[in-house]
């Protein structure tokens, strides 16, 4: 899944979208998956990664990661054609 | 290497000038605990969901609400409204604190007996008493407060065969200025109704008028309706007493104060507009003592509260069954807890907390009970914090009404725990079994 080049992330976890004029908040794991995919690590990665760092199982934290993407996609933050 | 602590992602839209309700902050407040006994523990050992009521906060209420009144008029006497909340331990605890019974059902009145309530201390309210009701009532010297002319003419027609008088009130209903107005129940005021029935009562000899009964309403909140109610009754009893010579012993306010539970649609929460026991009690000792009675035959005032003194002795604590999210990409929660056992949830929006450590975070949530049902909704929509499946929440104020008015449906009704002043758990009410309900169903042999 490929963040929209445009949007802007800053380090504190605030995200401001141009092309609508949004801006939404995120908290420190979400703004450190936004920050992986921006780089364009892969899902599979980013959930290893995520396992290994915090206090979390790889299942709980497939779920929670697949429902966040599911939230950037309902905001149009991710570009249409996947990969 | 130490892991860190793990806080699932979310997203939140910033909505721009759309405040918080009065600024009121979303710190999130978790509820880890009842009464010092970890949610965690009791859901171990008892399953979940789970009611638990507090026999200190009880007894604390009880006492904070009779000294509110007690303090300002000299003869005050409490009766438990047993349709509030009348599991037998329950109801033991208010008659210890010296609460009368007041039952509106030969089913509650039978319960009264069993609990050791002496006919004599039990007011006997409602419009469905039977013969065999209103016998037993009158051999027993029971309070009845009559509610329609059918009744009175029973009781006229009943005591011909008895040689004891039956002591009567009669329920008023009457204009206190606020809406919705019940006029369902009882003698009205304003058209006359209440003081012709006062005037057959007093024309017959087996008929002993004691008392003058109201009750508004529930969840009123407005004590100065309660004035206009006390007033009003008070004129009655004057006029009784100026036309009959006879001396009215009682007047009987009924329950109907508010609980600090949130109605659904009020703007702010109902612990910030829910008047105290001392504003309630201010303003109808206000209004008796300020009446015509003379002094020296001020009556009795007696209360029937029952929200107000036992809802926030109880809770009920579940477990997180999923979160998902809805077409609109809401999230929605399901609890167990549903709206079988928490049919208060149609009328209040109840507070609902996490019982262990959340993230800070909070989303726009719908939490759902587990019913397989439309209706079957405890929040519409809530600032939520991210719990996962398996976590327990607590959701306060639940005491009045839910473990009367629950039932049985597409699941079993769950234990009912009391934490006694000692800290010990006790069941008092068991959860129900397939076999309790077999047992009361049969089935016709050509289908056996
Ligand atoms: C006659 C009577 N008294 C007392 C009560 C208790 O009312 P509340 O729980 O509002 O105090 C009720 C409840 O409907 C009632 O009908």
């Amino acid at each position: 899944m490929k963040i929209k080049s445009n949007i802007a992330v800053s380090d504190n976890g605030f995200v401001f979208d141009p092309n609508t004029g949004d801006s939404y908040n995120l908290n420190n794991t979400a703004a450190e998956i936004l920050q992986m995919l921006k780089s364009g690590k892969e899902e599979t990665e980013i959930i290893k990664v995520f396992a290994k760092k915090y206090d979390v199982d790889e299942t709980t934290f497939e779920q929670n990661f697949y429902d966040f993407l599911g939230m950037l996609n309902h905001y149009n933050l991710v570009e249409e054609n996947r990969g | 290497m130490e892991k860190l602590r793990y806080e699932r992602p979310v997203i939140n839209k910033i909505k721009a000038g759309v405040p918080d309700k009065f600024g009121m902050n979303t710190k999130i407040k978790i509820m880890p605990e009842i009464e010092g006994i970890p949610v965690k523990d009791i859901i171990n050992k008892y399953g979940s969901p789970v009611f638990v009521l507090s026999e200190p906060k009880i007894r604390e209420t009880y006492q904070e609400a009779h000294r509110a009144f007690s303090s300002r008029y000299p003869k005050v006497q409490f009766a438990w409204s047993y349709k509030t909340n009348y599991l037998d331990a329950i109801c033991k605890i208010y008659h210890d604190e010296g609460s009368w019974a007041e039952v509106v059902s030969g089913f509650e009145y039978d319960k009264a007996l069993a609990n050791g309530v002496p006919g004599s201390k039990i007011l006997f309210n409602g419009p469905d008493k039977n013969d065999e009701d209103l016998l037993k009532a009158i051999e027993n010297s029971s309070f009845i407060h009559i509610d329609h002319f059918d009744e009175l003419y029973s009781i006229i027609r009943l005591t011909k065969n008895t040689d004891k008088k039956a002591k009567v009130a009669i329920r008023i209903n009457m204009d206190t200025g606020i809406y919705p107005q019940w006029d369902r129940f009882g003698f009205n005021y304003e058209n006359g109704e209440a003081w012709n029935a006062i005037n057959r009562i007093m024309l017959s000899e087996n008929l002993d008028l004691v008392g003058l009964h109201t009750h508004i309403g529930t969840y009123i909140m407005s004590a100065n309706a309660y004035a206009v109610a006390a007033s009003k009754l008070a004129e009655l009893a004057v006029r009784t007493n100026r036309k009959f010579n006879h001396n009215i012993k009682y007047i009987d306010m009924g329950g109907g104060f508010a609980s600090k539970n949130t109605l659904k649609g009020a703007y702010l929460p109902g612990k910030d507009t829910c008047p105290s026991f001392d504003d309630y009690a201010e303003a109808i000792t206000s209004a008796l003592i300020n009446s015509e009675i003379a002094p020296d035959n001020l009556p009795i005032l007696f209360l029937e509260t029952g929200r107000a003194l036992i809802d926030e002795a109880g809770y009920v604590l579940g477990t997180i069954l999923a979160n998902k999210r809805l077409s609109n990409a809401r999230r929605s929660t399901i609890v167990d807890i549903g709206v079988n056992m928490l049919f208060t949830s149609f009328w209040y929006e109840h507070e609902i907390y996490p019982a262990q450590e959340c993230s800070l975070q909070t989303e726009d949530t719908a939490i759902y009970g587990p019913l397989c049902m439309n209706i079957d909704i405890l929040r519409e929509a809530i600032q939520f914090p991210l719990l996962q499946k398996g976590d327990h929440v607590v959701i306060p104020r639940v005491g009045a009404y839910n473990m009367t008015q629950w039932m049985q449906f597409i699941t079993l009704r769950p234990n009912i725990l009391l934490i006694d002043r000692d800290k010990n758990i006790q069941i008092i009410r068991k959860k129900e079994t397939n076999e309790v309900f077999k047992q009361m169903e049969r089935v016709p042999d050509h289908l056996k």
